[in-house]
Parts: C-alpha cells; sequence; structure tokens
C-alpha cells in the first residue's frame, strides 16, 4: 500500500518533470526560430523586388514576389562557371586529400617503424600554425611556377590536410591489429590489408572527412580569393563576397541573396542525405583526439 | 659451449636479422603510405612556415625580394599603435567567442540529453544547419538583418525599446561582439553535437547510484557531468581558441576592419598589408606574431593536460 506521503511526492515529482519538459521545448524551439529565422530571411528577400528590400519599415513577407533577382544575378556573374570552379576545387580536393590522409594515417597507426611517434607529433605541431601565416610564400611558390589562377594551382595545396591524418589515424587505432595479421598469414600486401580491410570498415570515419573536406573548401573564402584574380576563375564563394562590396552600404541585397541561396544550395542537399550518418560520424570520431 | 645454447645464440642472431628485416620493410612500406601527404606538407606547410620567418627578416614588396634588415619590421611592430590594436582585438574575440559558444552549445546539448524529450533528431539537424553554409552567407543574412537603413533588428529595436538608429556592426563598441554573436550563431551546431556524443559516453549507473545516495540535479552536473565532459571541453575550448585566432571571413564581409579599426583582427591586417599593401615583410613579421601566439596557446594546453594526467594518476 502506498502512503499518502508517497501519493503526493510522486505526483509534485511528476508535475515538475512535466514543467520542465515544457520548458525546455520551449528553449528548444526559441532557438530553432532563431536559427532558422535567417535562413528564411535569405530565401525571402531572393525572391523579393529589388525596391521593396530598400523600403521603411522593411518588411518580412513582402507584398509581391519576383524571380528578376536571380535573372539580375545570372548576369552580373557568370554563376554557372563558379559554381563550376567550385564544385571543381572541392570535390577535386576532397578526392586526392581522403586518399592521401588515409594513406597516412594508415602508416601511422598500422605499420611500426621508427620515428613514428616523431613525425605524428610534429604534424600535430603544424596544426597550431595558422594558415595565414603560410599564404605569402606558397603564393609565389605557386606565382614562380604559373599556377596562380589555375586550378591544380588551387587543388594541389590542399591535397593532404594534417587535421584529416590526425582524425582518421585515431579511428584506424582502434581497429584492431589481429585483422591485418590474419591478412598478411593470407599473403595480403600492404596496399591490399589497408585497401580492403581498414578502408571498409572505416566508413563512419570517411564520411565524416569527406564532408569536411567538401563543405571546407566549397564554402573557403581567403584560399581561392586570394589564388584568383578573374571573375572567370573564381568559386562561387568568392563571387558571391565580390558582389557585397564588402562593408560598403551599397549592397544590392535581393540579388546577393539569390546568390547566397544558390551556393548554399549543392551542399545543403547533400547534407540532408547524409545527415544522420554524417552528425553521428562526428560524435563518434571527432573527440577521440 | 652446448648444443642448446649454441642453437639458442643461432636463433637469437636469426631473430635479430629477421628483426632487422622486418624494420627495414616496415620502414620501406610506412614511407610509400606516407610519401604523398609527406611531400605536400613539406611543400606547403614546413617550407612556407620557415619561408614567412625569413622574409620578415628582410624588407621586400610583393614584386621584389628586398635586402636582410635583422629584426626592423618587429621593432616596427612592436612601436606601432594599431598593432596592438589589432591583437587586442584578436584577444578579445577569442576570449569572448570561445567560452560563449562552449557554454550555448553546452547548454542546448544538456536539454536535448534529457530524457522524454522528442524530436531530438529535428532539431540536431536544425542547429547543425548553419554549420553547413558558408560564414559568407551566414554574414550577408545577417549583415541584412542589422543594416540599420533596412533591417529589421534595427527597425523593431526602434518599435520595442525605443532605440533609435541601431547601429551594431557600424559602433565601434558593439562591432566585435555582434561578430562574435554571428559566429556563435554559425558554429555552436557543431560542438553541441561533439558535447551530445560527450555526454552519451558518461556511465548511466553513476547517475543512478548518485540518486540512491540522495544527490539532487545540480550536485550530480557537477560530480558527475561535468568531470564526465572534461575531454570534451579541453577539446572544444583549445580548437575554440585557435580558430578564434584565424577569424577573417567575417570581418572581410561584414566591416573591413571598422569601424575605427575597431574589428581588425591580425589575419585581417596580414592581409591588408600583403594582399593590399604589397608589404610581404610586413605582414610576414606579424603572422610569425600570429604563430607565436597560437602555439603558446597549444603549449598551455598540452602542459595543463598533463599536469592533470599525473595529478589524476596520483589520485
Amino acid at each position: 500500500m502506498e502512503s499518502e506521503k508517497d501519493v503526493i511526492d510522486r505526483r509534485r515529482i511528476h508535475r515538475r518533470r512535466i514543467w520542465g519538459n515544457i520548458l525546455t521545448y520551449l528553449i528548444l524551439v526559441i532557438v530553432t526560430l532563431l536559427i532558422l529565422f535567417p535562413l528564411f530571411i535569405v530565401i525571402i528577400t531572393s525572391f523579393t523586388p529589388e525596391r521593396l528590400t530598400e523600403q521603411w519599415p522593411p518588411k518580412i513577407i513582402p507584398q509581391r514576389f519576383t524571380i528578376a533577382n536571380y535573372v539580375s544575378l545570372f548576369q552580373r556573374l557568370p554563376v554557372m562557371r563558379e559554381i563550376g570552379n567550385a564544385a571543381l576545387f572541392a570535390i577535386a580536393v576532397t578526392i586526392f586529400s581522403v586518399f592521401f590522409d588515409a594513406c597516412a594515417a594508415y602508416a601511422l597507426s598500422h605499420i611500426d617503424f621508427r620515428g613514428r611517434g616523431f613525425l605524428l607529433g610534429l604534424m600535430i605541431a603544424t596544426m597550431m600554425i595558422p594558415a595565414m601565416a603560410l599564404l605569402i610564400p606558397v603564393y609565389r611558390l605557386l606565382a614562380s611556377i604559373g599556377l596562380v589562377n589555375s586550378y591544380w594551382g588551387i587543388i594541389i595545396p590542399r591535397m593532404a590536410d594534417v587535421g584529416g591524418i590526425f582524425l582518421m589515424r585515431q579511428f584506424f587505432v582502434s581497429l584492431p591489429r589481429e585483422l591485418d595479421e590474419a591478412a598478411r598469414i593470407d599473403g595480403c600486401g600492404e596496399f591490399r590489408i589497408f585497401w580492403s580491410i581498414i578502408l571498409p570498415n572505416s566508413k563512419s570515419v570517411l564520411l565524416v572527412i569527406t564532408m569536411f573536406n567538401l563543405l571546407g573548401n566549397w564554402n573557403d573564402l581567403l584560399w581561392p580569393l586570394i589564388m584568383t584574380s578573374t571573375p572567370e576563375e573564381r568559386t562561387i564563394t568568392v563571387g558571391l563576397a565580390m558582389l557585397t562590396g564588402h562593408g560598403s552600404s551599397v549592397t544590392p541585397y535581393g540579388v546577393v541573396m539569390a546568390g547566397a541561396l544558390i551556393s548554399a544550395l549543392p551542399l545543403t542537399i547533400v547534407f540532408f542525405f547524409v545527415q544522420k550518418s554524417f552528425v553521428q560520424g562526428i560524435a563518434m570520431t571527432g573527440m577521440k583526439g | 659451449m652446448s648444443a642448446q645454447e649454441k642453437d639458442a645464440t643461432f636463433n637469437n642472431a636469426e631473430l635479430k636479422k629477421n628483426r632487422s628485416v622486418i624494420d627495414r620493410r616496415n620502414t620501406i612500406h610506412a614511407l610509400a603510405f606516407l610519401a604523398p601527404a609527406l611531400i605536400i606538407i613539406t611543400v606547403f606547410i614546413f617550407y612556407p612556415a620557415i619561408k614567412t620567418f625569413i622574409n620578415s627578416l628582410t624588407d621586400s614588396t610583393i614584386n621584389m625580394a628586398g635586402p636582410f634588415v635583422g629584426f626592423k619590421n618587429y621593432q616596427e611592430l612592436f612601436t606601432s599603435a594599431d598593432f596592438w590594436t589589432d591583437v587586442r582585438n584578436t584577444v578579445f574575440y577569442a576570449v569572448l567567442y570561445a567560452p560563449l559558444v562552449t557554454i550555448f552549445a553546452l547548454c542546448l546539448a544538456l536539454l536535448l540529453n534529457r530524457k522524454n524529450i522528442h524530436g531530438v533528431g529535428f532539431f540536431r539537424t536544425v542547429m547543425f544547419l548553419p554549420y553547413i553554409i558558408s560564414m559568407t552567407v551566414a554574414a550577408i543574412a545577417w549583415s541584412f538583418l542589422l543594416n540599420p537603413a533596412v533591417g529589421i533588428i534595427p527597425y523593431w529595436a526602434n518599435r520595442l525599446f525605443g532605440i533609435k538608429n541601431l547601429d551594431l556592426l557600424g559602433t565601434s563598441s558593439t562591432a566585435m561582439i555582434t561578430i562574435v554573436l554571428i559566429t556563435v550563431w554559425k558554429n555552436f551546431g557543431y560542438f553541441m553535437v561533439i558535447f551530445l556524443a560527450g555526454l552519451q559516453g558518461i556511465d548511466q549507473s553513476l547517475y543512478e547510484a548518485a540518486s540512491l545516495d540522495g544527490a539532487n540535479a545540480w550536485q550530480k552536473f557537477w560530480h558527475i557531468t561535468l568531470p564526465g565532459l572534461r575531454p570534451t571541453f579541453n577539446y572544444i575550448i583549445i580548437f575554440g581558441l585557435i580558430g578564434s585566432f584565424q577569424v577573417f571571413d567575417q570581418v572581410f564581409i561584414l566591416t573591413s576592419g571598422g569601424p575605427d579599426r575597431q574589428t581588425e583582427t591580425l589575419v585581417y591586417r596580414i592581409y591588408t598589408e600583403a594582399f593590399g599593401n604589397g608589404r610581404i615583410s610586413y605582414a610576414s613579421a606579424i603572422s610569425y606574431v600570429l604563430l607565436i601566439m597560437t602555439l603558446i596557446l597549444g603549449l598551455i594546453q598540452l602542459i595543463t593536460d598533463q599536469r592533470r594526467e599525473k595529478s589524476e594518476l596520483g589520485r
């Protein structure tokens, strides 16, 4: 038999939990709105006639919609060309970098050789070097061999990434060495072990690194900004930044928002396809450092 | 020597020989796997890191290598008020951004980690969304919302609170804080996901044991959750700080360093000196100051990490 006091206690706890849940949902909804509102404004403004984006008081939902901003955007910028540039840059870097990072990470986790610890330490130390501190000599080096304003010029320096190597190594270390030994006894070479045992067992970390590479390069501003000089060679992110007249007050917001939406769309679509395994992958791999 | 001993020495020698053969084979294999990455890292990280230092000791412009001038560039730097403004701005940004993004991400992770909350996947995806878009797009969106002439935020600030002509990005005292908040908006979802993973890694039986001992929610948080998240904190704070030292996109799009240099960070200054004014050596000197600031951070992290490990072993 429950005493009266127990029942009251339980009710009180129950009521407190309900209020806690209501409060939790309230905060989550407010934050969700805070996150979505600016993105929503980008979409709406991109379909708002230019004149209406400049009116006071500003309206969230305009009186009428138009696609004139998109037409104007395609006249002002070689949009398709810049999207193509960004795609080529991001995809090429990703393919090379994921493969080379994985190779390096395999050596640093599954092969015993003298100086492994030292090499790993050295690599981790380079993660502390700000990219900006390296940019001038890299720019001049590439200029001296005629690679500024070329696809290879922006791709080659990014073909390996210490952060990616480190993340993958942390994951590879957790794969049991018995697997390699068994394969070695069966007469597998190192590359076979790497390619048909290690990589197929590392899909989650490979997805994470692939996405980070795609995002980091597609969204990058500074590097392609410095390495390209004409609109035809720019990536979409740089083209978009140039369109804002960065910091000046004459920004044509309707057109800029159209550009923003177009530039954000491809990877957002990719993200929605992989989001579950991507986010879980970050949770699994991002923290082992 | 008996036959048995002979056998043993022979085996030892054989083993040693075998081991050195394996060692050599391993080294060759390792080098083959490492070669592409090592070449890229050497040419595009090690070489430029040294070259930047050499450049900082010369008097070069973007077109022309100049003569060796020793530490003259550093001297000029340390006696320039603008440089110290840049340092102050960079540090200010970092010490504001790292704790803010950490606390915000942790709070939301704690909320999403509560029992009986539905739609965790939905909220997690939405909050991760700003991390997917470029800083350029995020900055454009916010610059529109904050624009004093056409923006919704200044309009509502006036309607609701009677604040006239609110110009958060154009006012010295609020510009940097606004940039920090926009960056928190963009990045907290990533850190939240990492905190969620950290929270799920904490042994649930600890909470049950604490409940039996009559611990309240706050005590559980303080004595179980926080210590359990320590490695996560370590990672987030250090990457938050190091990332803060590299802020460029937001400043480039939103303020160009203004108003009155109040949002000019070291990286933005390096960019304008090198690629705007062509002062390669001066920009290289600033780069090295930034590099050393970052290395000091890394070192502090390493030392506190080791000290903590030691004190935990001693316990």
